[in-house]
Parts: C-alpha cells; sequence; structure tokens
C-alpha cells in the first residue's frame, strides 16, 4: 500500500487526483495543471513534497560518509549552505540526485523519494563501524514548497527567521509558531522560492496557512511542467543507474579533485568517453508532445530517446529532454521525434526553455 | 446540441444522428477528466470508420486518449476549428467543439448506444 503524506486528507477533500508516485500517493492536480502552472510562473503556488526523503547525519564521521558517496564537496560547504549533487555507483551512473545542507552541528539530506530506501541502505552499507548516526527522517516531518514571484513576499512573518534574507541555496534552521523547522531558498520550479521542512504534526496548520496568505496548491503534473522548462532533470527520465553525471549535464555537480568517492575512478573514464549519448533539449515543430520513450531519428536513423516530453503553459511549444549522439547536441541541429508513428520535425533548443526574468 | 438527446458510447463520445450524419464529440465528463487539452488529432475527410474504431487521438499535458466512433460510415467532416483552438472542445463539448460528422447507411439508427440516463449511471459508477 502506498504511504500518504500529512496532507493527503486535505489533497482528496478539495478535489486533487491522487496517483501513486515513488511509493506515496499524491496529488497531480486539483482543477488544472496549466493553471497551477500559471500560478507559479505569475504568483505563488503550494507544493507538499513531504513524499521525499529526509536524512540527518550526526557524529564526527559524517563529512566522510558524505564525502565518499556524494559527488560534489562537502568539505567546502559553509553552515548554511546547500548544494545539489549525486550519489553514484561504482560505475559511475547515478544513483541518486540529493541536496545536502550543512550545519554547524550536522548534515542534512533531501533524497528522492523513489530512491529513499535504496539510499539509506547505501549509506548504512558504506558507514561500516565509523562514527555517524543516520536518522531518516521522513515520515515524522512534513515538507511544502512555495514557489514563485510573490512566494517570499507571501511568507513574510511565516517563521522567526525571514525567508527574504536567505541567499540562494542557503537555509536556517528557524520556528514555526513555536516548533523547529528548517526553510531554505531553493526549488525546483524555475522560480524564486522556499521549501519548508517542518515536524508532521504541524503540516496541516502550515498548509492552510500558506493557502490563505494566498499560495495556491499545485500538484506534480504542474511540478513536472514547471521542472522541464527549467530544464531539472528528473530521476528515472534524465538520470538512472546506466547514465553518468557528465552524459547528464551536470558536470558543475562532480568536483573530481575533492578526493576519492564512489564512481570516481568510472567517471574518469567516462568523462573522455567521446560515444555516450548526452542530454539535449528539443523543441518540436507542431502541436504533438514527444514522450518518454519517442525515437530521436536522422536521415531515417535512430539517434537518441525521448526522456521527458510535454507541451508546457509558458513556453507554449511541445519540449522535450532527451539522449542523443554526441555529433547532434549542437543547438540548431535539426532532427525528427517519431511521435507514436507519425514523424514530427524537431531541433536541438538551447536549455534552459524557461528563465525567469531578472528583478 | 441538447444532451438529452443525443445517445452515448461506453468511451464518452455523443453521438446525434439527423438523416444519414451522424455528429460526434466527446462528453463534458470525459473533458472535465482530462482538463489541460493540447492537441486533437482528426482523421481526413472520405475517410471509412468502422463502429469502435480508433479515428483520432486527444492529448492532454499528461496523455494521450483514443477517440472511438461509435457508428460505421465514412467521414464527410472534421472540426477544423479545433486544430488552431482544442480548448473549443472544453468550452462547448455538446457544440462548438463537436469532432466529426459521419455518412452512416441509410436506415442506421443510433439504438446500440447508450440513453443520457444509462451513460450517467455509467459514469456515477465510475467515479465510485
Amino acid at each position: 500500500m502506498a504511504l500518504r503524506t500529512p496532507l493527503y486528507d486535505w489533497h482528496v477533500q478539495y478535489g486533487g487526483r491522487m496517483v501513486e508516485f515513488g511509493g506515496w500517493d499524491m496529488p497531480v492536480q486539483y482543477a488544472s495543471i496549466v493553471e497551477e502552472h500559471q500560478a507559479v510562473r505569475q504568483a505563488a503556488g503550494l507544493f507538499d513534497i513531504s513524499h521525499m526523503g529526509r536524512l540527518s547525519f550526526s557524529g564526527a564521521d559524517s563529512l566522510a560518509l558524505i564525502q565518499q558517496v556524494y559527488s560534489n564537496n562537502a568539505a567546502a560547504m559553509k553552515d548554511g549552505q546547500v548544494r545539489y549533487g549525486l550519489i553514484c555507483n561504482e560505475r559511475g551512473g547515478i544513483r541518486d540526485d540529493v541536496l545536502v545542507y550543512r550545519w554547524p552541528y550536522g548534515w542534512a539530506m533531501v533524497v528522492n523519494a523513489s530512491n529513499r530506501d535504496k539510499i539509506v541502505g547505501w549509506l548504512n552499507q558504506h558507514k561500516k563501524d565509523r562514527a555517524v548516526e543516520i536518522a531518516d527522517q521522513t515520515m515524522t516531518t512534513c515538507m511544502l514548497a512555495v514557489q514563485g514571484p510573490q512566494a517570499l513576499q507571501l511568507c513574510r512573518g511565516l517563521t522567526e527567521a525571514d525567508a527574504e534574507q536567505l541567499a540562494y541555496y542557503h537555509a536556517t534552521p528557524t520556528r514555526y509558531r513555536g516548533k523547529g523547522c528548517v526553510i531554505s531558498r531553493t526549488g525546483y520550479t524555475g522560480e524564486d522560492g522556499i521549501e519548508i521542512m517542518a515536524s508532521a504534526v504541524q503540516a496541516m496548520e502550515l498548509w492552510e496557512e500558506l493557502v490563505r496568505r494566498g499560495a495556491k496548491p499545485c500538484g506534480l503534473g504542474a511540478r513536472d511542467t514547471l521542472r522541464l522548462e527549467a530544464a531539472m532533470p528528473l530521476y528515472g527520465h534524465e538520470l538512472s543507474e546506466e547514465i553518468d553525471p557528465f552524459q547528464a549535464g551536470l558536470a558543475w555537480a562532480v568536483k573530481m579533485d575533492k578526493g576519492d568517492f564512489i564512481g570516481r575512478d568510472a567517471l574518469l573514464r567516462r568523462r573522455e568517453d567521446a560515444t555516450l549519448p548526452r542530454r539535449v533539449g528539443l523543441e518540436l515543430a507542431g502541436r504533438r508532445a514527444a514522450r518518454e520513450g519517442s525515437a530521436v531519428l536522422r536521415d531515417g536513423r535512430n539517434i537518441g530517446r525521448v526522456t521527458s516530453g510535454t507541451v508546457t503553459p509558458t513556453v507554449n511549444k511541445a519540449i522535450a529532454l532527451a539522449y542523443v549522439e554526441p555529433a547532434f547536441t549542437a543547438a540548431g541541429t535539426v532532427c525528427t521525434v517519431d511521435v507514436r508513428g507519425k514523424i514530427e520535425e524537431a531541433h536541438v533548443a538551447p536549455l534552459p526553455f524557461y528563465r525567469r526574468p531578472k528583478s | 446540441m441538447d444532451p438529452k438527446t443525443l445517445r452515448y458510447a461506453k468511451t464518452h463520445e455523443w453521438a446525434s444522428l439527423e438523416g444519414d450524419v451522424c455528429t460526434i464529440g466527446l462528453t463534458k465528463f470525459a473533458v472535465d477528466q482530462l482538463t489541460d487539452i493540447i492537441y486533437i488529432d482528426l482523421p481526413d475527410i472520405d475517410d471509412p470508420v468502422a463502429a469502435g474504431d480508433s479515428f483520432g487521438e486527444i492529448e492532454s499535458v499528461k496523455a494521450v486518449s483514443d477517440l472511438y466512433s461509435p457508428v460505421e460510415g465514412d467521414i464527410t467532416a472534421v472540426n477544423e476549428k479545433l486544430e488552431t483552438d482544442p480548448t473549443l472542445i472544453s468550452s462547448d463539448p455538446y457544440g462548438k467543439g463537436w469532432l466529426i460528422k459521419v455518412k452512416v447507411e441509410k436506415g442506421a439508427t443510433l439504438d446500440h448506444l447508450m440513453t443520457l440516463e444509462q451513460y450517467e449511471k455509467q459514469i456515477a459508477s465510475e467515479e465510485h
């Protein structure tokens, strides 16, 4: 049976269409994916992301363990910083993409819902008898995201600490109605906004307060169209155990100089392998959307495969992310996509498809 | 079109017969289920179609669904307005959002399709 977040009843009561995602019953949409997407781009949207895994690390060997499994350099992080990175297998393939938080008293990591058990197992396997306590706090906490140009303003006075003072990709522990929580200036939409981790017992009151303040509840459908426009990868689509960070366009999250980590040797070889397919953005000429699995063709030959695609509300075109042979990755490269038997014209487009206006 | 005068397929198409021309569309229930429609793929005029055959596709942000003909005949008209504005089907599913017209055999009826009452029973049980 799928897990439920503390907000499950609210989602159902307010018309959320529930589907199973990563082992959890989550709302795909309430009324309209397009309306929810537009609310995030124009005002503020509210997401229940409690399904994501929240892990904490304490003990003298926490940094060493994190550095061993993580592709980015945790040692270079300052307290209060949040950093994106990959956890790789020994072949250099991606086990998960994660956010690491550094605190004066320890570390935290947010992982994908679908990979939570896998990553907890991986960490425990590599911990051995070192001085580190890993706690999975997913079931006793909640996580909400408020995203959009009005998000920060809407959250004024919500927590003791002022979210507007937080720099991008920074976080701070603070209090919501007297109880400890964490706010971070992070998100998965391409808009400004915050993510809040709080005690599960406060989930409903926090959610309802944010709705009263004007944040529009949004489901996973809008979450997907927003992140696609911002060209953010999704595990299980652009990232998998068989794809390495260089193929995925995530070289910036891999610090080969930081010291050894699991997968580093394989990544040294893979980085130099000019035959591996690489992630690109595609823009199709027509209105039919390319979907995951659609073949990308050139001169009648299969040169790649779509990993995510739809027609998105802001860009308002059929866009997709795909892996193609390295010879065809330059922006402007013409190709075709086989969409359910019909061949559609397309070309490689620069990423991201959408960038928020500078304020 | 008045929904009370129409007949319905299990797959949520509605049909209206005038002489030997049958107009076909999608019900409000189906359109509401789909939400966010981005594209409707319709056939060519003169294409033959058999009852139960797919004649096109309707695509929403999340998924693609087939459109099924409730009758047998030849396609005489296709709603070209839907090509440029697929949202017509959401705003007026029984009127401006019609999909295709099919010329059926003389004497053909819609008796094999559900009445509004029967269709409403079906969707009530689908929603549980």
